[in-house]
């Protein structure tokens, strides 16, 4: 091991001071006293008690917890169909345009995302609101799922769907008994990435939301052009905590699980 | 009457021309794009028949099982299973069950779920179920691992799961691909054993494809010989290695020296081949060739003797020599033996003593000598 030089301490600390410098600031903040942002004051937890009596905060919330898990969950549903059609059906026309189409809204800016959505919704007619925010999301966390997934399926060995096959599951009954559990996992962080996506949408849920619809975020950012509050913060530092608190879980899920996989194959080789 | 090799039983039913196929491939031909894997076959396999498909990589022989197994369908051409034509059937529906070269086992089930998975899919009742799931871990001898997953389990231990699985339907035909192919040597030949005994206990047909030409000998009833889709000859291991049909079969098959010549003299029963300067070749066969014409022989190392001294009689098929390399294997030293025209003949000698008088070594002379009836001429 060479040691640490001092330039590598150097741009480590730089590093993820950058990173994480802002939100360890929002963090202690939320904390404070005062209701001046930037000064600190002393220690308090009364933006904590004022934010679960600020209704419109917590209907935003609500709001985008229910928009979350519904867009979630279809997204994860059509994004798995259109990874398993993409590897699996190697030789049909266009197979390489439809990938490409598939990631394309990985990098299309947001705001054409959803002034396109917008235009959608428009011209169909659809009342905008709680739904268009949905089909919103929808649109845009699949691609994120389609990814994940087929990063899953490419490693996937078919023999195993080809020997269920063969002791007689048909085609339906393969892909819910063997494949759907063995892909579950990619699937799974396939949702939560689409959850988290939808969770923290401002630019798209903007375009397409319409009264008596406002997200979490949405409602964030239009308290915070009236100024910032310590309430705001604590907000924040929630939703943060929720989030690490949801990767940390599923990390440590997913080490122990495979910690365990090593050990029972290296003592099953030992056998 | 003489026959070729050891008999292992008394079980010939391609011998008899009564006897109904129970596998037939009728003018099969199945192509991918423009590259044909299997050309044009016809092959018969008979019920109870351990049968093994034999070939180098590419010559089409998984093709060939995946086809019985309903995985591909033939280009052209029929596939007949017990009287019936299994064409466009999907491999679901299909009395026959394969036996994976990777296992295919269900990782996120156990050994005793992934046993039972097949059954469960005919929708046997769930008693029935545990005692045939019961039964087949004991055959496998995995009793004690049968609430264990796949990857906590050796690779022995995962072939036996593999096959568990893949009987416990009780198929009217087993397929098996490459089925020891991730075992090590000892295990191997272990396995081939419990393998043949297993298949002859069952009374099921099994239809095996390999690259591994002496677990073909050591298994099979039958072997077919394929090269770039084509079955080369169909034969008893015995057959296929003491009368090849053809210089691809008996290179393929076992060490073997090929002698090419003219023939010089021809009778009923034997012919003289000039094989090179001033070494002639005789050779016992029922079909010599007429004098003048081109002739290959193939003879197995070990039925050439090398001796330090002149053999007893030196009148047909003796050869003066040096010796070249020595390979000692343990059971038996194989000689490279250099002629004066520069050909080397390889020949094999078991090591049945364990001291030798008068050892044999490196750019010794000797003398090379075969029988008349240990040569093969070669067709094709």
């Amino acid at each position: 091991m060479t040691r640490w030089s001092r330039f590598n301490i150097a741009s480590i600390v730089v590093g993820f001071g950058f990173l994480y410098l802002p939100i360890v600031l929002l963090v202690i903040f939320s904390f404070n006293e005062s209701k001046l942002v930037t000064v600190w004051a002393g220690f308090s937890t009364k933006w904590y008690v004022s934010l679960f009596q600020n209704q419109a905060l917590i209907d935003a919330a609500w709001v985008t917890i229910r928009v979350a898990l519904l867009s979630a969950t279809l997204a994860t549903v059509l994004g798995t169909l259109a990874a398993l059609a993409l590897t699996r059906y190697r030789r049909f026309h266009g197979r390489v345009l439809f990938s490409g189409m598939v990631y394309a809204p990985l990098v299309m800016p947001e705001v054409i995302t959803g002034l396109s959505l917008l235009l959608l919704f428009v011209a169909i007619g659809l009342d905008r609101g709680f739904w268009t925010i949905t089909l919103a999301h929808i649109t845009f966390t699949m691609c994120f799922v389609a990814v994940v997934v087929q990063s899953r399926l490419v490693t996937f060995d078919r023999s195993i769907e080809e020997a269920a096959q063969d002791l007689g599951a048909t085609p339906v009954a393969t892909f819910f008994q063997v494949t759907l559990p063995v892909i579950a996992p990619a699937v799974f962080s396939g949702w939560v990435l689409a959850f988290t996506l939808s969770l923290d949408d401002l630019v798209i849920a903007s375009f397409t939301t319409g009264p008596g619809a406002t997200t979490l975020p949405m409602r964030i950012y239009s308290q915070v052009r009236l100024g910032v509050t310590p309430e705001i913060n604590a907000a924040c530092t929630i939703l943060i905590g929720v989030v690490a608190f949801g990767v940390l879980v599923a990390s440590i899920v997913t080490r122990t699980r495979e910690n365990q996989r090593e050990r029972d194959e290296r003592a099953a080789a030992a056998v | 009457m003489k026959s070729l090799g050891s008999i292992r039983r008394s079980f010939a039913p391609w011998a008899d021309p009564t006897a109904k196929p129970y596998i037939s491939f009728q003018n099969v031909t199945k192509r991918f794009g423009d590259f044909t894997a299997v050309d044009n076959l016809s092959l018969d396999i008979y019920q109870r028949e351990f049968f093994a498909l034999l070939g180098a990589s590419g010559c089409g022989k998984s093709t060939l099982l995946r086809m019985l197994a309903g995985f591909e369908d033939p280009t052209s051409g029929d596939i007949i299973l017990d009287g019936q034509s299994i064409k466009g059937i999907p491999p679901y529906r299909r009395p026959v069950n394969m036996m994976f070269q990777s296992y295919a086992l269900f990782p996120h089930m156990s050994v005793e779920k992934n046993i039972a998975f097949g059954l469960k899919q005919d929708g046997m009742p769930k008693t029935e179920i545990a005692e045939r799931v019961a039964q087949m871990l004991k055959l496998v001898k995995l009793e004690k691992f049968a609430a264990r997953k796949p990857h906590q389990l050796s690779g022995g231990q995962r072939q036996r799961v593999a096959l568990a699985r893949s009987i416990a339907k009780r198929p009217k035909v087993l397929l098996l691909d490459e089925p020891l192919g991730a075992l090590d040597k000892k295990l191997r030949e272990e396995t081939q054993f419990e393998l043949m005994d297993l298949q002859q206990d069952l009374g099921l047909t099994f239809v095996v494809v390999t690259h591994d030409q002496e677990e073909a000998m050591t298994m099979a009833d039958r072997i077919a010989v394929m090269s770039a889709g084509k079955v080369i000859q169909v034969a008893t291991p015995a057959e296929i290695y003491e009368a090849p049909n053809s210089r691809f079969v008996a290179d393929f098959i076992g060490d073997v020296n090929i002698f090419e010549g003219k023939v010089t003299a021809s009778s009923g029963a034997a012919m003289t081949v000039a094989a090179s300067s001033g070494f002639s070749l005789e050779v016992e066969t029922s079909d010599p060739l007429a004098s003048g014409a081109d002739a290959a022989v193939a003879l197995r190392p070990e039925k050439i003797r090398v001796t330090s001294q002149p053999p007893a009689s030196t009148a047909i098929n003796t050869v003066e020599g040096e010796i070249w390399d020595i390979a000692y294997l343990g059971d038996m030293t194989v000689f490279h033996v250099r002629l004066p025209d520069g050909k080397v003949v390889k020949a094999s000698m078991l090591n049945a003593a364990r001291e030798m008088d008068d050892p044999l070594a490196y750019d010794q002379k000797v003398w090379v000598s075969f029988a008349a009836n240990a040569g093969v001429v070669l067709k094709g």
